[in-house]
Order: C-alpha cells, then structure tokens, then sequence
C-alpha cells in the first residue's frame, strides 16, 4: 500500500525528513474509451443543459416577482418548480452526456482484518485492560454503583415529572348524582327539546366540552313501553328506569379507540362511530353489532327533575371509553 | 485562489489523500440506486420547509379567538396552534406553499424510504456484511413515520386531533404501563394541554437529530462497505463498477436533487393537502366524516379497523382491542422487518459475504415470501377506506368490512405461490426482463410475411467496454528513494520498473506550489 513507507518515513527524526519520491504507478490514459464522453453530438446535449439553466434563471426570476407582487401559492410553487426543473434537468444532462462515459471501477478490499490485527488489537486492549481495570475490582464496582444510581435519579424527573398519575381518573367522569344535562352552550335540556328520533350532545355543567364526559342523549320513539329500549336481560331489572319518556343517554367515547360516536340513524335505531365504523344498537343498551368496538356503550341514568329538566341519577357506573389494564372486569 | 485555498486546507488537514478516494468513489448505475437518494433529497426539503414552518408555527393548545384572514372562521375560538397554521397558509407569503411542500414531502419521504426498502430485500442487499446497515434503515423508516405522525398531529385540526385521541387509546391500551404511559406522554388524561409543545419539540428537533444522525451512520457504513451491484460484465466481488463520484455523479446526483424539490413544489402547487380550515379546529366532542391518515399511517387504520371485536379480561385486567393491532402488529412487524437479515441467514445457513446482488427471480422463496408479506399489508392499507368504498360502490359496510376480513388472510397465501411461479417461469427463460430490439414484420408484393431485426438504436451502437479501474492505474506512489533501488515495498507491483521518478513538490518559503487545477503536464 501507498502508506506504508510514509508510515516508516514519519518514524524518522523529524528535523531530518527522507528524501520521497512520487512515482506515477502506470500513466493516466485519458485516450482510453472510458474517458469518452457519451453524447454523440455534444453540442447539442450543450445546447440542451444549457437550455435548462436558462430556464431555471427564467424560473427563479419569476418567484422573485411573483413573491414580491404576492401572487398565489400557484404561481409561486410553479415558478419555484421551474426554477428547480430546469437546473435539475440541466444537471442530469450535464453528467450523463457530457462527462466520462464509463464504466470506472474501484477496487474493494476485505474489511474483516487480518487475523494479525486482531491479535494486537486485542493484546494491546487486554494487556492494558488487566493493570488499569481488571485488578481494581472495587472500583468497578463502585463506579457502577454511582453511575447507576445517577442512572435511576435521572430517569425520575424525566418521567415522573411529565404527568400525573392515572389513578381513579380513567374510572370517573364529571358526573355526579344530580348533574344537569346542558348542551354546549351551557343550557339546560328540558322534555320536549327534543324531537323524536332527534338527538344532541350533553355535557355536565362542570365539564362542558369535556372529553370524557360528552353524552349523547336521543330521543327514541316509540317510548320504552311500546317494546324498544328493551335493555339486554342482565340490565333489564337494573335499567328499567334509566331512560324516562324515550329519553336515552350513552356515552360518546367509542369502547374501541376513544372517538366520539356522533351519528345516530333514526330509521335502525344505530349510533355510529366514523373512526372505524362500528355499530351500536341503542335499542339494545348500544350493545356493538358491527365493527371493532368490543364493549356497549356506558349508559347514564336519568331522571326528569319536577321543573322537567333532566337530571343524572348518577355517574357512570363503569369506566367510559376504551379499555386499558386495570379495567378489568368493571 | 482556489489553489491556494486548497493548499491551505491541505497542508493543514491532509484532504488530498482520503479525498481523492472519495473523488473515486463509485456509484452503480442502475437505476434502482437512485430511490435511496430520493429519501435523502426530500429529507433536505423537509429540513428546509420545516425550519421555515418553525419561524411562524405557534406550539400551544391555549384557546384564543381567531381574528385572521379566513372569513369563515373568524370569531371562532380556535387553539394558537390552530391559529398560527391558518396565518401560514393564508397570511404568511409563501407559507401555503412551504406548508404543502413540507407535507408532501413527508409523504415523499417515508414512499421512498419503503420502496428503497423493498429494493433492498429483493435484491438481498441485506446480507453479511449489510446487516448493520439494514437495522439502521430501518429504524429511519421507523422514525420517518413517527415523525410524520407528530408533524400530522400539530396543526391540532379537527382530523389531527381525532388521530391523537386514537392514539392515546393505543398507548393506554400497552398492558401493565399502559394508562401510565399515556398519562406521561400526555401529561395527564387526553386531551390536556401539553401534547403540541412536547410533540413539536419531538418533531422539529429530537427525532430530525436522531435521524441526521442515524442517517450519517447509514451513508458512512456505505461509503466504508462500498456498494453492492447486480451482476455484469467486469462486475466481481472485489470490485464495484459505476460512475465516479467525481465529476458524473455529482452532477447527475445535484441534478436529481434539484429534481426531487421541483416535483414536490409541482404537486404542492396543483395539489391541496391537508386544508386544515376545511376541517376546523379540534374540539373533542366533534367527529370528522371519511378521514383518512396519511398514507404512511393506512396500514395501521386498515387493520385496527377489521380487527374482530375481542379483548381479553381476566384476573381483574384486560388487553383491550386495539393493543392486537395497534400495537403487537407493528411490534412484529417492524421487530420482524429488523432482525430479518438473521432470520433469513439461519434458514438459509448463507453466512457467507455478499457482495453482488440477487435478481428477485433467482431467490423464489424470498421474493415469493416478501411478496405476500407486502400483498398483505397492502390490504390492511385497502382497509383503511372501508367506509369510502362502500360509499362509493353503494354496497353494505359489512360486506366491504367482512371481505377485508377474509382478503387480508387470502391474499398473501395466493401471491406466495403465484410470484414463486412467475419466479420460476421466469427464470427458464434467459431473456426475461431485458430491452429486446424490435422485429419488423415486413408484408412482400406476393402477400408473404417475413420479419427482419429492426435497426439498432442509438444505445447500441455504444461499445460496451470493460470497467477501467481508477484506484489501480493512476496511483502516484510516494516512497523514499533509496526504496525504489532496493526494489523495496514495490516488489508486486509491474508499472515500476517504466516509470520516472518524478522529484518532489517544490515547497518554497513554507508554500507549496501546484494545485487541483495544475495537473503535471504529463498527465494532461
Ligand atoms: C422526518 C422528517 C419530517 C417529517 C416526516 C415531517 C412531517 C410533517 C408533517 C406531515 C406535518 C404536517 C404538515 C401540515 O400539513 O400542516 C409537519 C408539520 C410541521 N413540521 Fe415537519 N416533518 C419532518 C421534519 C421537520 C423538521 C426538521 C422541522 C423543523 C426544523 C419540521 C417542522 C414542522 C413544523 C413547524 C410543523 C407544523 C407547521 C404546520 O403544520 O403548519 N418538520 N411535519
Ligand atoms: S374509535 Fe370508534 S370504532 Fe374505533
């Protein structure tokens, strides 16, 4: 290799470098077919690169005036384009018709070394390795003592810092026994605000807008008594009262991936999350009967307070939303 | 004073050796080489736009009331974030178009990145001594479509936002950390106020370091094991056959560059993405119809939309459903993706090195198993839009969803079989997939037909001619000169023996003479 007698040269005092000679190993043939370049007619592949060029100054210049005169984002994303169209083209052509056809090689050498430098690598490491760390084992390990325990600390502010616990969170909601039922601007749902089959989003007055607690409350016709709205029979002692006069409410998270299932088709009596489409049949405590949701839809129990407006007889009795480990069974 | 800037720099860092390797790096001149780069050169539009997009973006989910230029909105209240990417598009000059190129960039990037990928495994690029290179690839892909995610996430619109409460529930659904994970990654239950500035800073800063640096490594471990090449006429393993670096490649690779940004600023000129005013800010309570993610995010969609219904509860826990596929399938998948490079050495006990490629038809069992492995994440992607479809073939959502179901199982167990086939097929045949010179098929006065060769083109009338080495014949050999005599060092070596000694550069006061541009006349 090349190096080597530099290698030996710079082994040698200083002061007194050796003489070097630069030897041309073997004579560059630019005769040689490779250095030919590929166009036929190079003028013309000239003419076309710089054709290129001129339109992109022709580009360029006309993003500088359409920027500066505000045109539309039209006029600059195609006089921008243009710009970069031209030069790219005039490059590409630059470098496939007017330099050196080809084909070049380079050579490729192992990269695994030989098994002599291996042997001194390793030598040099563990020989150096058994004085400096081998034989101060107590330092080793006290060194990974405080290293680990500098590891441990760190870790604390930059997880633990970054938010609460979950705790309860995930199990509650905003409502609580008594809540109001206001929509989005805060106004109290009454009976007959309702159209039948018409619905709309219900809010505590603690949590208007909220995530977790949003609500859809519909109106069902005909009423429960007439045989819809028959809650499954596990429910069906437990849920009788819960939906006073067709009025019915169920959580607006999906039980699949937390998006709000906002459309209700009057005519199946479905409410559909648009995520992933699943299906859920109010009539049926929106049990899900398509899709990828796993769970029924919480349901809120209400009431009709004396004035007529409606009131939750109590929160959600499990976790709304979709699932996570400590669910479990609730 | 090019010279003389050179010759400073040289004689205080040594560039001439080590620099005239790089000049003479080769680049393989199939095509398929180019798709890397084009990851590459729509990751400097990204760098570009984005920084851009930084000077005006707001990073803050705090409510104010819009009082910009889009009528429609104004008065609403709206999130800064919210508000500062309606300025951009509207107010900012060139800020539409700095928004849209950097998106479509995005999608540019990650494309490019999967079908580089795909080039690779097909080819068996992968293997020894590429499968350092292979992991650093695709951990990009891996973080080339997180950050796109974050990105997608920022403008906090009514689509972005839905997106982000999916994921919460993904996160939330890991089991044993899962609602503490997405408790800290969100700073306390979703939405909370603290999502935009963390994903901001991951986007425009962490994950872009990450991947400059593991994009360096990518390009240095390439430089270092040269590339591989298909096999060819004076392609061996101990060489690499292409065009120089200096001066052909770096034309041709600026001029793609160049070219790269001017389809991104075309299609962000001609085509929307991402109108987020059409959308309208995220309130959580609001569902966006018909949305789709970026495409780079379909697969997922697709597949957490035809999981079936199941969750498994027990012991007073629960793996809910979207942890099957939104988090064990990516899991294999890109776990999988990572280690395949081992997978396939220990089924096929190849542990050797492996320098030319592989054409697909000749490894039938790989390109038949990437095959259905692809053809099934396609479908997972096709998946994705089972609401469109129906809608647009007016048949049931439960057909369409049911079908997908049963294709997603169906489709990989048929595409294995059949590409092993088309592989074999092909494989008897010597011709197959290379440019054939047309027949003319000429019609005689009598009525009969016969067929001619059709002319050569141009192309062929090139020579071929062998690849000239560059490292080996035009090496200037610096050796001390009582070596030459002793024949020391030089034994190997034949060129010798006919050539002059040549003395050494003048230095005068300290300075030494000639340059880049001053080429020894004997060499001009
Ligand atoms: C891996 C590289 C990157 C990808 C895949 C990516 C992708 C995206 C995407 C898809 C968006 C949404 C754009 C929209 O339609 O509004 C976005 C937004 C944004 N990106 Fe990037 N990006 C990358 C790197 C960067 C870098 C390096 C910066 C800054 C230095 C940056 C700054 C921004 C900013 C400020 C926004 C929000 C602006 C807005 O949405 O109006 N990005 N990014
Ligand atoms: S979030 Fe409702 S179906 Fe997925």
């Amino acid at each position: 290799m090349p190096d080597e007698p530099d290698a030996t040269a710079g082994s040698q005092e200083r002061d007194d470098p050796p003489r070097r000679v630069r030897i041309p190993v073997a004579s560059i043939r630019t005769d040689a077919p490779q250095f030919q370049i590929a166009a036929r007619n190079p003028r013309r592949a000239e003419i076309l690169a710089g054709s290129g060029f001129l339109l992109a100054a022709a580009g360029f210049a006309g993003f500088g005036a359409a920027y500066w005169q505000n045109y539309s984002n039209f006029w600059l994303g195609l006089t921008f384009s243009v710009g970069f169209g031209g030069l790219g083209y005039g490059m590409v052509v630059w470098g496939k018709y007017l330099m050196p056809r080809g084909p070049f090689s380079e050579s490729r050498h192992d990269l695994a070394p030989t098994s002599v430098q291996r042997e001194e690598f390793v030598q040099d490491f563990a020989s150096r390795g058994k004085v400096a760390v081998e034989r101060r084992g107590f330092l080793v390990k006290t060194l990974g003592l405080a290293s680990g325990i500098l590891g441990v600390v760190l870790a604390m502010p930059f997880i633990r810092s970054l938010g609460p616990l979950p705790h309860k969170v995930l199990r509650q909601t905003a409502w609580r026994r008594g809540s109001y039922l206001v929509d989005i601007t805060g106004r109290k749902i009454k009976t007959g605000d309702l159209e039948v089959g018409g619905f709309t989003t219900v809010f505590p007055e603690t949590d208007i807008g909220g995530a977790y607690s949003q609500t859809m409350l519909i109106r069902v016709d005909p009423p429960p008594a007439s045989g819809y709205l028959k809650p499954p029979p596990q429910f069906a002692k437990q849920r009788a009262t819960w939906a006073p006069q067709g009025y019915i409410a169920f959580s607006k998270v999906c039980t699949h991936a937390g998006c709000p299932v906002g459309l209700y088709q009057e005519l199946t009596k479905k409410m559909l999350c648009p995520c992933h489409q699943s299906l859920f049949d109010v009539t049926d405590a929106a049990t899900p009967i398509f899709g990828p949701a796993p769970r029924p839809l919480p349901q809120l129990p209400l009431y009709i307070d004396d004035e007529g407006y409606f009131r939750a007889q109590d929160g959600y009795d499990e976790p709304v939303g979709p699932g996570y480990w400590e669910r479990g069974n609730d | 004073m090019i010279d003389a800037l050179f010759n400073w720099f040289d004689e205080r860092l040594g560039i001439s050796g080590s620099g005239r390797k790089m000049l003479n790096k080769i680049f393989p001149d199939h095509w398929s080489f180019l798709i890397g780069e084009i990851a590459l050169y729509s990751f400097i539009v990204l760098l570009g736009t984005g920084v851009f997009l930084t000077l005006y973006f707001v990073p803050s989910s705090k409510d104010v009331i819009y009082q910009g230029s889009y009528a429609p909105l104004r008065g609403q209240p709206v999130s800064e974030a919210f508000a500062s990417t309606l300025n951009l598009s509207f107010a900012v000059r060139g800020g539409l178009l700095m928004r849209q190129m950097h998106h479509w960039a995005a999608n540019i990037f990650v494309g490019s990145i999967v079908v580089h990928m795909l080039r690779i495994f097909f080819t068996g690029a992968f293997r020894k001594p590429r499968e350092l290179n292979w992991i650093v690839g695709s951990t990009l892909l891996i973080l080339a479509i997180f950050n796109g995610f974050l990105g997608y996430s920022l403008p906090d619109d009514l689509v972005s936002g839905t997106g982000l409460r999916i994921s919460f529930s993904i996160v939330e659904s890991i089991p044993l950390i899962g609602s503490y994970a997405a408790f800290f990654l969100f700073g306390g239950n979703f939405p909370g106020n603290a999502i935009i500035p963390r994903f901001f800073i991951l986007h425009v800063l962490i994950l872009p370091a990450v991947i400059v640096g593991l994009l360096s490594a990518h390009l240095g471990m390439l430089v270092r094991q040269k590339h591989t090449q298909f096999p060819g006429r004076g392609n061996t393993p101990r060489n690499v056959v292409g065009a120089p670096l200096w001066p052909t490649f770096v034309a041709k690779t600026t001029g793609f560059m160049c070219l790269t940004v001017a389809v991104t600023g075309v299609l962000s000129a001609f085509f929307q993405i991402n109108p987020v005013w059409l959308y309208g800010p995220y309130v959580p309570y609001k569902v966006s119809y018909a949305v789709q993610p970026d495409w780079y995010m379909g697969w997922l969609d697709g597949a957490l939309r035809i999981m079936p219904s199941w969750e498994i509860v027990g012991f007073g826990h629960m793996i809910p459903n979207v942890f099957f596929p939104a988090i064990l399938l990516p899991g294999i998948t890109f776990g999988v993706l990572q280690m395949w490079p081992f997978i396939e050495a220990r089924l096929t006990h190849d542990h050797a090195e492996h320098q030319i490629l592989d054409r697909p038809r000749d490894r039938p069992k790989r390109t038949a198993f990437g095959a259905a492995v692809f053809s099934f994440y396609f479908v997972l992607f096709g998946a994705s839009a089972t609401d469109v479809l129906a809608n647009y073939l007016s048949i049931s959502l439960n057909v369409v969803l049911t079908s997908f179901r049963f294709l997603a199982v169906i489709v990989p167990l048929v595409v294995f079989p059949v590409t092993f086939r088309i592989c074999k097929e092909m494989q008897s045949v010597p011709t197959a997939g290379k440019r054939k010179r047309a027949n003319v098929v000429l019609r005689s006065a009598e009525g009969g037909y016969s067929t001619v060769p059709s002319e050569e083109r141009p192309g062929d009338t090139v020579p071929r001619v062998d690849p000239l080495p560059l490292d080996e014949d035009f090496q200037f050999v610096t050796v001390l000169a009582g070596a030459v005599a002793a024949g020391d060092g030089q034994a190997g070596n034949g060129h010798v023996e006919d050539s002059e000694p040549v003395p050494p550069d003048e230095v005068h006061d300290g300075r030494r003479r000639g340059g880049i541009f001053k080429i020894p006349r004997a060499y001009r």
